[in-house]
């Protein structure tokens, strides 16, 4: 779908600047407490942290570490069970949130789904959301819809857009260029959490282009942070995605054999270029494609799996005990990796593991070492994303299962639809994680977060 | 004779299209077609137990191999066989009890003393029958002690016993079809109700504020829950859909009618839910004679993920549904692949699954297989008609069922082809 009215540039004036830096700091959603007071607790991860940390680094070099290691600690997201800060969030927001029906109680504390029909809403509002920068408000509304989606293509999407509205940014008057972009940032990075909770990749990448800007010399003119701010985000695309892409294809071909039979779930796109680098190199192996309900994404990696001629297995994720007997190697990818060696991944890439791991078959979970997070996660209900929960009951396509199609109120109240978009795998099912840093044991993954975490943040 | 044999025809057609299917449908079916066979049989006056057997298994042959992946047409055949084998028997023990008391009442009229013998032939004859009848399915699961061994006493007399057999023989042959007729109904009594059977323990094992999971659908788990919240017990279920028949929908549908608060969520996502769930209560297709369950696609998972959160996986299964088999590769040998156009449309992907472009050979195949096992070490409980079992004590059953069933009931040609069968060969413990 496009939008070509939305897509004229406003022309935004030093005013409206102004205007929408102010406007940005009392929109910031999250830690509703916090907002109004100027000094941040660091904790804070949209609206303005890095104030405080701005001014340390010109104090001296101490500072700065302990702020850092306190901001290590992920930020308390925001508290949905909580009446007060969801009547608060809801006043300031974008979106119109419907109630949403029947919320499954295990799962309260997760803002509901924000599906599609948003759209009109969004484009009536948009001229009166000036603060918007044009290619922010298309990449949010390409989350909404679902168009863009994938934890490197999400970050990528949003980095580029960044660029853009970083290029087309001037300073407003009294002002310095760190504090007002980093609010500027903010406000583009609430706006896109509306649209779509924000996956670990972006937040990492988010973190990344803050701690850029706060740590921008002051001599430099504004052009020359300009240009040195988009070549930094340039760098980060290149480096942390687009090579560390080819490192683990390298480090990955290396696992495949030929006769092989291989397993993958879902679409990932880090897997997809494996299979495909690998049949390219000539290496002989069969590919079974698992996939589920609702989204069927792997219908899609099927497709441009059988265009280039590999043959392959097609299968719903129930039947993975009657494939898993003939499967040689199980390559899944990951939206994350938690510090405890969780793997955060699509929902059904655990059942995945636990089969694969049960008939002793060696699970490889692929991914970018910037993905990495800090957090710990031991199940997939403290944090996870909901859903549209009608998903779950429409088949589309087939009209002799829509059970679910007539039913009466007194059974409305009675039912609940849960749809899950993420889940958890315990790394006693992992084999073997593939990083751009070579291929790593899940217990690793704390260390790679320690020691490279520094190092890229100061690149 | 033609009239049964129509009925037969039908019902062959009938499995064979996959026209009836469920192990219920199918096994009530079945018991019935076998009785009508059974009233028709014309028996001769000696050996009609061999004549009844003989018509039946040629019947049962034909039935399991138009469906040999529905065990419960095979089980009731040999619980029909077995039937025919105990009442002839209990029927040749009461006439030789019956011998034995005229001859005895011949010897003891010098003694004089009307009540004793009365009594003592009686008692012996009902020695006699526990005694001679080897442990059948039914004493073992009832648990019916077995009387003190009576002296097998020989008939005396070879000429009263030759003028008494004329005179038994026509109102054996009656009386033999009568009882096996009899106890065959009492089979199909006992199919139809045992969901009840199976509904009144639901209560034992339930407690307040349970979180239950489950996947598809289940007559018997429908059955059982509702028992349940009968009886004022409040609790949750998780309904898997189980794509991709999405049965579970249908299941989510029946208990929010009834007023069970149920969260209908998607087949990947069971891992994630497990860990809040307190119990999985899940019906069967067939259970194996080691105390495998032949269960709908997704249960192997399912079972995986519970064991792995220590959480009671709970097998509900009609005694229609105790197969007396070994599995030998149960998921390809014991399963049936459904079509492709469930998973993906008509079209949608022909060019590749086509046989006849480029090398001949597809490039995609699909699999939908109906079926998964679930090995016995997974299963925490299983809950029949007649109580809750370990799955080993399932295996039990099955060793003492197998030898009391005489060898060549246990194979049938169909069979053999698939399944490896325990050895039944003659032993018989006595």
């Amino acid at each position: 779908m496009s939008f070509p009215i939305l897509m004229k540039p406003l022309p935004l004036s030093l005013k409206d600047f102004n205007f929408i830096a102010e406007a940005n700091k009392s929109n910031a959603p999250g830690g509703a407490a916090s907002s109004k007071s100027v000094k941040q607790p660091p904790q804070k991860k949209d609206g303005p942290p890095v104030a405080s940390s701005v001014a340390a680094s010109e104090r001296g070099v101490d500072r700065p570490v302990e702020k850092e290691r306190k901001k290590d600690l992920p930020p308390p997201r925001m508290q949905f069970d909580d009446e007060s800060r969801v009547g608060k969030a809801k006043r300031r927001s974008l979106l119109n949130q419907p109630e949403a029906r029947n919320r499954v109680e295990l799962f309260r504390h997760l803002p509901p789904h924000k599906n599609g029909s948003q759209l009109p809403y969004l484009e009536s509002k948009f001229f009166e959301l000036h603060e918007m920068h044009p290619s922010v408000y298309k990449v949010g509304l390409q989350y909404l819809t679902g168009d863009t989606s994938g934890g490197n293509a999400r970050c990528i999407a949003m980095l580029q857009a960044f660029q853009e509205a970083i290029r087309d940014y001037s300073t407003p008057p009294e002002k310095t260029l760190n504090r007002d972009l980093t609010s500027k940032i903010g406000g583009f990075v609430s706006f896109l959490i509306e649209c779509r909770p924000l996956s670990m990749s972006m937040g990492n990448a988010i973190r990344f282009l803050k701690s850029r800007i706060a740590r921008l010399p002051l001599t430099l003119s504004e052009s020359e942070a300009k240009a040195a701010l988009c070549s930094d985000i340039d760098r980060f695309i290149n480096e942390k995605i687009v090579l560390a892409d080819k490192v683990i294809l390298r480090h990955a071909a290396t696992k495949i054999r030929d006769g092989d039979v291989l397993l993958t779930y879902g679409s990932s796109c880090v897997v997809e270029m494996i299979l495909l680098y690998a049949h390219e190199i000539g290496k002989q192996f069969r590919v079974v494609v698992v996939d589920s309900r609702p989204m069927l994404e792997g219908q899609k990696l099927l497709r441009r799996l059988v265009a280039k001629g590999l043959s392959c297995t097609y299968t719903q994720l129930n039947a993975i005990s009657y494939v898993m007997h003939e499967v040689t190697r199980v390559f899944l990818g990951a939206s994350s990796i938690f510090s405890n060696g969780t793997v955060y991944s699509r929902v059904g890439t655990a059942p995945v593991a636990m089969v694969a791991h049960a008939f002793h078959v060696p699970v490889l979970v692929c991914c970018e070492a910037y993905k990495f997070h800090e957090r710990v996660q031991l199940d997939s209900i403290c944090f996870n994303e909901l859903g549209d929960p009608d998903a779950v009951s429409k088949v589309p396509g087939r009209v002799d299962v829509n059970y679910l199609d007539n039913l009466t109120d007194k059974q409305k109240e009675n039912l609940q639809l849960l749809n899950l978009k993420y889940d958890a795998t315990p790394s006693d099912y992992i084999s073997v994680i593939v990083t751009d840093y070579g291929m790593i044991p899940p217990t690793s993954v704390p260390v790679i977060v320690r020691e490279y975490r520094k190092e890229y943040l100061l690149i | 004779m033609p009239d049964t044999q129509a009925l037969v025809n039908d019902f062959l057609n009938k499995l064979k299209k996959r026209k009836i299917e469920g192990s219920q449908a199918t096994a009530k079916q079945t018991a019935e077609l076998l009785r009508s066979v059974i009233s028709q049989t014309r028996v001769p006056y000696t050996n009609q137990a061999a004549a009844l057997i003989q018509s039946v298994k040629a019947v049962g042959e034909g039935l399991i191999a138009a469906n040999p992946v529905e065990l419960a047409v095979g089980n009731v055949v040999r619980r029909v066989l077995h039937i025919i084998r105990e009442e002839d028997l209990s029927l040749t023990t009461a006439a030789m009890a019956g011998l034995n008391l005229s001859a005895v009442s011949d010897d003891e009229d010098d003694v004089g003393g009307d009540n004793q013998p009365v009594l003592s032939a009686a008692a012996i004859a009902a020695a006699s029958r526990s005694t001679l009848r080897p442990p059948s399915l039914q004493t073992l699961l009832e648990d019916v002690p077995d009387s003190a061994a009576v002296p097998h006493t020989s008939s005396s007399g070879g000429d009263s016993e030759g003028k008494s057999k004329s005179a038994d023989k026509s109102s054996r042959s009656r009386k033999l079809k009568h009882d096996v007729i009899e106890a065959v109904n009492e089979l199909i009594q006992d199919i139809n109700t045992c969901h009840e059977q199976i509904a009144e323990q639901a209560v034992e094992n339930i407690h307040q504020n349970e979180v239950i999971l489950t996947l598809g659908s289940s007559r018997t788990v429908l059955e059982f829950l509702c028992a349940a919240k009968e009886k004022k017990r409040s609790f949750r279920v998780f309904v898997a859909e189980g794509a991709p028949r999405y049965q579970g929908h249908l299941l989510a549908k029946e208990l929010v009618t009834r007023g069970l608060q149920t969260t209908l969520i998607t087949d990947s996502a069971v891992f994630a839910m497990i860990s809040r769930v307190n119990m999985v209560i899940v019906g069967a297709h067939a259970v194996m004679a080691n105390g495998g369950v032949i269960a709908p696609v997704g249960l192997n998972m399912v079972a995986l993920a519970a064991q792995k959160h220590a959480v009671p996986f709970v097998v509900l299964a009609g005694s229609h549904k105790l197969c007396p088999l070994y599995p030998h590769h149960p998921e390809v040998l014991l399963n049936e692949l459904r079509s492709p156009s469930e998973l993906l449309d008509f079209g949608e992907f022909s060019d590749c699954l086509d046989f006849g472009s480029g090398i001949g050979a597809p490039l995609l195949h699909v699999v939908n297989p109906t079926f998964d096992y679930v090995p016995p070490k997974l299963v925490s409980l299983f809950i029949t008609d007649t109580g809750g079992h370990n799955p080993s004590y399932i295996a039990e059953i099955y060793q003492l069922f197998v030898t009391s069933l005489r060898g060549e009931d246990m194979k049938f040609k169909s069979e053999i082809m698939k399944t490896n069968c325990v050895a039944g060969g003659n032993l018989v413990k006595s």
